[in-house]
């Protein structure tokens, strides 16, 4: 029996001495699109003869499993990056710059939207091919926007306001949804107002400025005259929300078409529609986010090559309106979006449209953080009425300062 | 001279044991000290050489972040009200179920230790139903006695006790285990003798059961405090430390710092300070225990 147990270890020790395999690229791919990225793979090893490992990570796990992964140097050699991440992975020194082997393969970058593609390039450089392509858009009640007069959708924040006003007069319930624990209507009408959000290659916060208080005091405004509920809780399902009229608009991403559809009951069906953004000048439609997923290559990966090519690979039009049938992800070529499947579908269109006018957030790894643990936090306090918009804002800035300390440090020494 | 070579071959038999101790325990806490005093982050991660050693900058910072006494404050108010409560429904259940009067014991036993080892993550899915503010049974309930919906998980004051709610239904099952073991031990012979000399259930209790409960009531009350400072997966899962901070743990935020930020240097120094309190708390139970020990 001993024998037999330390045979056993043994036998374990030198399984785990054994070498990886030279041919095999190893793919990873979050979600959705990990459970079926790999139904289009196997036209690829055929292609070139290799074989891909995909592997699937949950997107809950995503970030940690990277992280974890590029410090064990086990990243895989190709990987799926939601575009936000690529700045932390840039300050990693975890993926390669593209620019060189693009121009030497001859990839065509002028088929991409070009906000979205900015959001892959650092310092000059870039970093990913976008992969899928997502951006935010108006989805509103028809029926409640025809009950209130409106022929079509508002096309500038003025006409956003009028109409929550009348909606709410009508419904007497709320007309927009503006999520308390989410930053993206902020971020949008900042944006929408051209401020720079960080300034001074990112190491300053620019909060205190006009652009971006007048930005808040425009979300403020639907809080405080109760065109909005201050209160996630009370939209727990906005589904239901929406089918009930409890809320006639709401701002949201491409994944919300299929849950709408799905989950709005077949009587309401023909009550939504989606919209391109309001503007706050007269330039409609404004700007959106510009957000999706890219492909990424490993530094250290000894098969950047073959990588690349299947990064080509899934970047065919072809092969990414297959994707967009197997999982609904926009495909971020312009040409593919000439096929019928999107010419056709009417809640798509307000997305071709918007995709032509996105912009990205400030492209460093504190982002993330700055949105999510501090803007968030202040719109919470803004929404409940605790603090006004300028007090938020200051604070806001004097903690965000403290956020980019490192970042300013690393800058000023020219270590980034 | 022979009790050198007895100390070798005791320490050659202990050495796999202290080894195993000094590489997953010693080692990780002293190198988690030290980073404790560096600016650890994500950019360090990338390139070694952007590490800072900032002293004690982090706990400095520390007492200067105003989350940071929010979820201080947060963890100590957990600890207290739902402590205490925690301990009393073990206690009551444990007297209920070790009462002549009740049937089915066992039954009963086994349905009050369902919550403790049924995962979190499952029971905060149907909390969430209890709690919802306009469909949940709570609210319908107290819609019954006339009260207005109470929004349990949105709104920053009731968020909290609805966390204490959960963690006490959770958690009194272990306790209460404990309490019927420790109620069996006291000999019957003593609440015969009460009875004989007439005293009344309220007397037995007071002089009889709670003097002898006593180091049961010690060990319970300790490890809930131990536990509960580390107030973590029930506002992880049912509200994520919001709304407006109400739910922030500790331990959460000092998550939230290291795994979600990548600040390890403040994160660990979070760990610390945490570690310090919880050492105290304990250090002052130790002192009244010498108090009341029979």
């Amino acid at each position: 029996m001993k024998r037999f147990l330390l045979l056993l270890i043994i036998l374990f020790l030198f399984q785990s001495c054994k070498k990886e395999e030279g041919n095999i690229l190893k793919f990873w791919a979050m979600g959705v699109e990990g459970e079926n990225v790999s139904k289009l793979i196997p036209e690829f090893e055929k292609k070139y003869n290799v074989k891909v490992k995909v592997q699937q990570i949950p997107w809950t796990a995503a970030h940690e499993k990277l992280i974890t992964a590029y410090v064990s140097e086990t990243l895989p050699d190709v990987f799926q990056l939601g575009n936000t991440w690529i700045p932390e992975f840039v300050a990693l020194n975890a993926i390669l710059p593209l620019d060189s082997i693009c121009s030497v393969k001859g990839f065509d970058l002028n088929d991409y939207f070009s906000g979205i593609l900015e959001s892959n390039r650092i310092h000059g450089s870039l970093y990913g091919i976008p992969w899928y392509v997502d951006t935010r858009v108006l989805f509103y009640r028809s029926d409640l926007l025809k009950k209130a007069g409106w022929k079509e959708p508002p096309k500038t924040w003025d006409e956003l306001y009028e109409l929550s006003k009348k909606i709410k007069s009508i419904t007497g319930n709320y007309a927009i949804y503006f999520p308390t624990n989410e930053w993206v209507p902020l971020i949008i009408f900042a944006l929408q107002k051209k401020s720079v959000l960080l300034d001074k290659n990112y190491t300053e916060p620019a909060f205190t400025d006009s652009e971006f208080i007048s930005a808040f005091d425009f979300l403020s405004k639907f809080y405080r005259e109760k065109l909005s509920p201050s209160n996630i809780t009370e939209v727990t399902n906005i589904y239901q929300a929406f089918e009930e009229g409890y809320v006639a608009m709401y701002i949201t991403g491409p994944w919300n078409i299929a849950e709408f559809k799905k989950r709005i009951s077949s009587k309401a069906q023909k009550l939504w529609m989606t919209a391109p953004l309001p503007s706050p000048d007269s330039n409609y439609p404004g700007v959106s986010l510009a957000g999706g997923a890219s492909l990424v290559v490993n530094r250290e990966s000894k098969n950047k090559d073959l990588a690349f090519k299947l990064i080509e690979f899934l970047s065919e039009p072809e092969v990414q309106i297959k994707f967009y049938k197997l999982v609904g992800s926009l495909p971020s070529k312009k040409t593919a979006w000439n096929d019928s499947n999107f010419v056709n579908d009417i809640y798509l269109k307000a997305f071709r449209i918007q995709l032509e006018k996105t912009q990205s957030m400030p492209k460093i790894a504190e982002w993330e953080n700055i949105m999510v643990s501090k803007i968030q936090k202040y719109i919470e306090e803004v929404a409940v009425g605790r603090m006004s918009v300028y007090e938020a804002c200051k604070k806001l800035n004097e903690e965000t300062e403290l956020l980019l300390e490192k970042r300013k440090y690393l800058v000023e020494i020219g270590s980034l | 001279m022979k009790d050198k070579t007895n100390f070798w071959i005791v320490f050659l038999f202990l050495a796999p044991a202290l080894s195993a101790i000094l590489f997953f325990f010693i080692v990780p806490v002293i190198s988690a000290f030290l980073i404790s005093f560096t600016d650890f982050d994500i950019y360090t991660l990338g390139d070694f050489r952007r590490l800072r050693f900032i002293g004690f900058k982090n706990y400095v910072k520390l007492f200067e972040d105003e989350l940071f006494y929010k979820a201080l404050l947060n963890t100590f108010y957990f600890v207290f009200v739902g402590g205490p409560l925690s301990i009393l429904v073990s206690l009551s259940t444990a007297l209920l179920l070790n009462s002549q009067l009740v049937k089915f014991k066992k039954i009963f036993r086994t349905i009050y230790f369902l919550p403790v080892v049924t995962t979190i993550v499952a029971v905060a899915i149907v909390w969430r139903y209890l709690y919802h503010p306009r469909f949940g049974i709570l609210n319908y309930i107290l819609s019954i006695f006339g009260i207005n919906p109470i929004d349990w998980l949105g709104d920053p004051i009731y968020a909290m006790p609805a966390i204490i709610i959960l963690a006490v239904w959770k958690n009194f099952g272990y306790n209460m285990i404990l309490f019927i073991a420790g109620l069996q031990n006291i000999p019957s012979e003593l609440y015969e003798a009460a009875e004989l000399d007439g005293a009344s259930s309220w007397f037995k209790f007071k002089s009889i059961t709670l003097p002898l409960l006593a180091p049961t009531t010690f060990f319970t009350s300790i490890m809930t405090m131990i536990g509960y400072f580390q107030l973590f997966a029930e506002p992880y899962v049912m509200t994520q430390g919001g709304p407006l901070n109400s739910t922030l743990s500790i331990v959460l935020y000092m998550y939230q710092e290291g795994f979600r930020w990548w600040n390890m240097g403040y994160s660990v120094s979070i760990a610390f300070v945490l570690f310090v309190i919880i050492l105290i708390g304990t250090l002052i139970q130790f002192r009244y225990e010498k108090r009341i020990h029979y």
